[in-house]
């Protein structure tokens, strides 16, 4: 007759002092992709960045995602170390949900498809969320979004959370639930390190990665960051691609007169007035 | 003088709904499966700025990197289907007399007017508050206001990535088809904007015309002359 057993049984876990134990010797153990707490201890601070001022550090898993309440004035640096991240961002005041990322101002603003170095992320309420304030990569998409359940269900095969491909709107919406927040709330996104760029006719064409980049975007509001590092939707690999993506965040300055960006074209320059102006009405 | 023409269904039917769409003003309507909505623009070049919503749930609405990630172009023509944030058919473009459509340059509001012409012109009416007003007819909000589509309006997207609305590619009378793949609710803006090309700096009307594919006997509704 076969014992009755249990799932820890043999373990050394059957106990309650035994199996508080053994849970905390897990403690010490380290993940490619975790969190660091606090952010000082991170193993990957970026070069020239006082270890103290750090308020985040994380490495985002292939297929995973995190998300943030950021300060206005923080810089995050987004770093693709192996050149197949896929940072995929939606924006969000975190003051007031309802005004969020505006993919179509974003561009047209700034009379510009392309997303680099100065390029404003807009809200639709004529004020800038975050500034891309460094670029390494220069190749990024502002077009065609994250994946979705059906994408990745007629290219990969399935895109349950629990899987190998999950998408990347499950993700932001898994995100978004826990501040609260519901489908929506969510808008189209952009993503950083694999470039789309748009052909005579209107086509999309794959540019793909320019390697190992980093990204930096400053905060010109306090903001939800969601973010979602999952393969871009036209990527030619049949198979589901994705890289680690590092994240570090550390107070800085939000974007001001005499900053490149602030004085870039007189969209923006007013862009940022109302995004100063709001921000002093109310703090 | 502008020249209006009201033209009429692109596509052969029975006519269950034609409305007037007075310049500056909003208009929206349930469109059932399989019927077909041609919008006219009656005056030409007039942006008819347009979001699509499920009408069974309004949280599934239209996505504007959804359609071009499944269509591979920014360009909206005869054929693209335009899906829904699950990647699923709202409606499809079924004829056009206009070479292509737009869905990147979004609507215009009175904030982004602020940035894009100065301060003076946050008083002009603009999309936004069409989208809000007609919106709120259906319980919607200001979470519901995505990406939308911008019919008769031209943004090219040059080699270096510079992207703006130039002159239109319309005409008195010309006209686009959208057939309901589902059960769709459409809200449109027509666009007031009078600081750009995508109305030819002068708003003129729409005129909405539902048809059913067949020829079966059905109640006409007068159109409401709001123009």
């Amino acid at each position: 007759m076969t014992p009755m057993t249990s799932a820890g049984a043999g373990s050394g876990t059957g106990t309650v002092a035994a199996a508080r134990a053994d849970a905390r010797a897990r403690a010490g153990l380290t993940a490619a992709a975790m969190p660091h707490v606090p952010a000082s201890q991170s193993p990957h601070i970026p070069p020239g960045v006082p270890a103290e001022a750090l308020v985040w550090a994380e490495t985002v898993a292939p297929a995973g995602y995190t998300h943030r309440v950021v300060a206005r004035g923080t810089r995050i640096r987004l770093d693709d170390p192996t050149g197949d991240a896929c940072a995929h961002v939606f924006l969000l005041r975190a003051d007031a949900p309802w005004e969020r990322l505006n993919v179509a101002d974003t561009l047209k603003i700034p009379w510009q498809a392309y997303l680099g170095a100065g390029h404003p992320l807009l809200s639709g309420d004529g004020r800038v969320l975050a500034t891309v304030v460094a670029d390494t990569s220069a190749r990024h998409d502002a077009f065609c979004g994250t994946s979705t359940d059906a994408w990745n269900i007629a290219k990969y095969g399935e895109a349950r959370p629990e899987g190998s491909s999950p998408s990347g709107q499950a993700l932001f919406a898994l995100a978004a639930a826990k501040h609260g927040l519901t489908a929506r709330d969510l808008g189209p996104s952009v993503s950083f390190f694999q470039g789309v760029r748009v052909a005579a006719d209107g086509t999309l064409a794959w540019q793909g990665s320019a390697g190992p980049a980093a990204v930096e975007l400053v905060a010109e509001l306090p903001l939800i960051v969601l973010l979602a590092n999952v393969p871009h939707p036209l990527d030619p690999r049949a198979d589901y691609t994705v890289g680690p993506l590092r994240v570090h965040a550390w107070r800085d300055e939000p974007t001001g007169p005499g900053d490149p960006a602030f004085d870039a074209s007189p969209e923006r320059t007013r862009a940022y007035l109302n995004t100063a102006d709001d921000w002093e009405s109310r703090s | 003088m502008t020249v209006l023409d009201w033209s009429g269904p692109l596509v052969p039917g029975a006519v269950v709904r034609d409305d007037r769409v007075a310049r500056r003003a909003s208009w929206s309507a349930v469109v059932a499966a399989g019927h077909v909505l041609t919008i006219v623009d009656v005056g030409g070049n007039q942006s008819a700025d347009c979001l699509l919503f499920a009408a069974d749930d309004p949280a599934e609405r239209y996505s504007v990197p959804d359609t071009l990630a499944w269509s591979g172009n920014v360009y909206v023509g005869t054929g693209t289907v335009l899906r829904s944030n699950l990647g699923a058919p709202l409606v499809t473009v079924v004829g056009t007399e206009v070479e292509r459509h737009d869905t990147i340059g979004g609507a215009c509001s009175k904030e982004s007017n602020t940035l894009r012409y100065g301060h003076h012109t946050a008083a002009d009416h603009a999309c936004r508050e069409n989208f809000l007003y007609e919106g709120a007819k259906w319980g919607l909000g200001a979470r519901d206001l995505v990406s939308n589509l911008n019919w008769f309006m031209n943004v090219p997207v040059e080699a270096d990535g510079s992207l703006g609305i130039v002159d239109g590619m319309s005409a008195p009378g010309k006209r686009v088809a959208l057939r309901a793949e589902r059960d769709v609710l459409v809200v449109v803006s027509n666009c007031p904007q009078m600081n750009n090309p995508c109305n030819a700096f002068d708003p003129t009307p729409l005129r909405m015309i539902v048809t059913a594919p067949v020829a079966a006997p059905v109640t006409v509704p007068a159109a409401e002359e709001s123009a």
